[in-house]
């Protein structure tokens, strides 16, 4: 199938940013030919998902799982952040949402 | 009894022994403790021992003493993957991002170990989030084969079957997504359960593919395996693809099962395309040698076909990476644990790159960059669609083979132990050892894996699988410990006690002798 050619190392990295993983240069050459490889093994999947196949999505169907709309248990705030890497007693801390260009 | 028989009784032994006060449950903490302590700096299965397990168990004898009703497992210890979240000890999933995080809740399971009185001794060894047949992928550092220590323990719950099989815990927790408990349990003789998708609560599990990860048990017998299944399984209002189906008791259906006549009219379906091609020699050897003993007791073995099995590993390494390229997402250095602040400083998107591209081992990048573009728009319906699809086919193989035949079978691992590195620079052949195992995830259908003897051009262990429909677990347990009855009959005893880390062993594989030399 056309569409599911190899991967190049740009789009590697393009899908690396999409991913939000920081590549090294080496990383990046490694996992382009890794990928090429595991792509055209699995792309066989293709030929037998003939149209008249549904699709399953989770192994053993349910439908409409609902609760009571009631007030469970809840991590206390403190639970909640202990894990953090970083915040202030009440909320977790990041850096600049947005750089200078936005 | 001595430190060697508290070590290396079952699990259901050592529940009768501590029922009726022969033992205490200090006694049973502390031998497996020491072994722990003796082999372990070597062995590598746990990644945290815990320092409150003689607490835990103290307070079950003094509990059972005062006349307190208590559960079967009562007292006896278990190991837990490092999968699962344990708000007491780290749980770290065996990756750099999630070091010394120790999470703010318990995962159901482990609650329900709580619960039962079961002690926890640690958490044990995995592949990076569950990614890997071989612990190589372990942050951490690999388990060895009790085995051999050159050789690899199976993948990604090689610290669990590594335990139990060494004789460190006599029950321990594992989860199996592509056969992350089946397949540790072939390479080191151990036994090893994945139930009915939705049979055993995933809350509080590390999610690696929602549509494919259970819990479940890792033991040394099939009793073992069952009487843990009972206490971690059944309906979960936190899990919301937890089944509400009533389960009988697995542990009777394992009782039954190694009386005498078990296997009458037992219909066994061998399935054609998981036995031939790319199975060692000593493992086709041993698989018939099982069937030919099922045979003799009465079974009616079937040859069946699943035409589309071929497509299941393709199809698995297509909604695997998709699914965790989502799930891994909430590991954006905000919430829990590691951040890596690039230099000169960024936006919260630059923190989380670097944080990751630091944090994550190359299986985990390889799969979840292969699952974001699986799920890109343009081809998704060509890879991620079809997989759906191949998904459909497989189901409908097991439909069509159990309209005929009560169980299948299967060998559980194509190979034994291989040496370490050999398959680490290999993606492809590393996924090849899960290819019997990976259809049961894909179909939802529960397996249960058990030793069937040792391959004799390399003396390794070699597993047996067999699969019921949904829902049939206890079916599993039946005819697995109808087997494991004939197959310990033929070999004078448990496989492990032919293992050179059995306490008897003549020579052990690890110097248990304390005090140095």
């Amino acid at each position: 199938m056309s569409e599911t050619a190899a991967l190049d190392s740009a789009q590697v990295a393009h899908l690396a940013n999409l991913a939000r993983i920081e590549l090294s240069p080496d990383e990046l050459e490694k996992l382009t030919g890794e990928l090429g490889v595991i792509l055209d093994s699995i792309a066989k999947v293709s030929e037998v998902a003939t149209p008249d196949v549904p699709a399953t999505s989770h192994p053993v169907p349910m439908s409409n799982v609902f609760r009571a709309d009631e007030p469970g248990e809840t991590l206390t705030t403190e639970q909640a952040l202990s894990g953090a890497p970083e915040h202030d007693g009440t909320r977790f801390a990041v850096s600049a949402i947005l750089g200078e260009e936005q | 009894m001595s430190a060697h028989e508290l070590i290396s009784a079952t699990a259901s032994v050592l529940a009768d022994r501590l029922a009726r006060g022969e033992v205490s449950s200090v006694e049973v903490t502390q031998a497996h403790l020491d072994r722990i302590a003796a082999v372990d700096g070597e062995l590598h299965a746990f990644l945290h021992v815990s320092a409150e397990a003689l607490e835990a168990a103290a307070a079950v004898d003094r509990d059972r003493a005062g006349g307190a009703a208590m559960s079967p497992l009562a007292g006896v210890p278990v190991a837990i993957k490092d999968i699962l979240c344990t708000y007491d000890m780290p749980s770290t999933a065996g990756s750099r991002i999630l070091e010394g995080w120790v999470p703010p809740y318990d995962a159901t399971v482990v609650k329900r170990l709580r619960e039962a009185r079961l002690v926890p001794l640690g958490k044990t060894n995995l592949d990076e989030f569950a990614m890997g047949s071989s612990t190589e992928f372990s942050a951490y550092g690999p388990t060895l084969n009790p085995w051999d220590l050159e050789r690899i323990p199976g993948g990604s719950g090689g610290g669990s079957a590594a335990a139990v099989s060494a004789f460190e815990a006599p029950l321990a927790l594992g989860s199996d997504t592509g056969g992350s408990i089946r397949q540790p349990a072939a390479v080191t003789g151990s036994v090893g359960m994945k139930p009915t998708y939705g049979g055993v609560s995933r809350y509080g599990a590390i999610a690696l593919a929602s549509s494919l990860d259970q819990v479940g048990p890792v033991t040394r017998s099939v009793l073992d395996a069952a009487l843990l299944h009972d206490v971690i399984g059944g309906h979960d209002p936190h899990d919301s693809t937890s089944l509400t189906d009533a389960w009988p008791s697995f542990a009777d259906a394992a009782r039954a099962g190694a009386r005498e006549g078990a296997l009458k009219g037992v219909k066994v379906g061998v399935i054609k395309q998981l036995s031939g091609e790319g199975f060692q020699a000593g493992v086709r050897g041993r698989f018939a040698e099982a069937l030919a003993l099922m045979e003799a007791a009465g079974a009616e073995l079937v040859e069946v076909s699943a035409p589309h099995f071929e497509y299941a590993i393709d199809a698995y390494y297509l909604i695997l990476p998709a699914e965790a390229s989502s799930n891994l997402a909430k590991f954006d250095s905000v919430r829990f644990g590691l951040r890596v602040n690039p230099p000169g400083g960024g936006t919260v998107e630059d923190v989380m790159a670097a944080t990751r591209g630091a944090g994550l081992g190359p299986e985990v990048k390889r799969r979840i960059i292969l699952g974001t573009y699986a799920l890109s728009a343009g081809y998704y319906d060509a890879y991620y669609g079809s997989a759906q699809k191949v998904r459909t086919l497989i189901q409908r193989d097991f439909a069509d083979a159990f309209a005929e035949v009560d169980v299948l079978v299967s060998p559980a691992a194509p190979t034994t132990a291989f040496k370490f590195g050999e398959k680490i620079d290999d993606p492809l052949a590393m996924y090849l050892n899960d290819v019997a195992t990976i259809p049961a995830n894909l179909a939802g259908v529960p397996g249960i894996g058990l030793p069937m003897g040792l391959a004799p051009e390399d003396g390794l262990p070699t597993g047996i699988q067999f699969m019921a429909p949904v829902r049939e677990d206890a079916r599993l347990y039946r005819v697995g410990a109808a087997l494991e009855a004939l197959l310990e009959s033929s070999w004078g005893g448990p496989i492990l006690r032919q293992s050179p880390m059995h306490p008897e062993a003549e020579s052990n594989a690890i110097s248990t002798k304390k005090g140095g030399d």
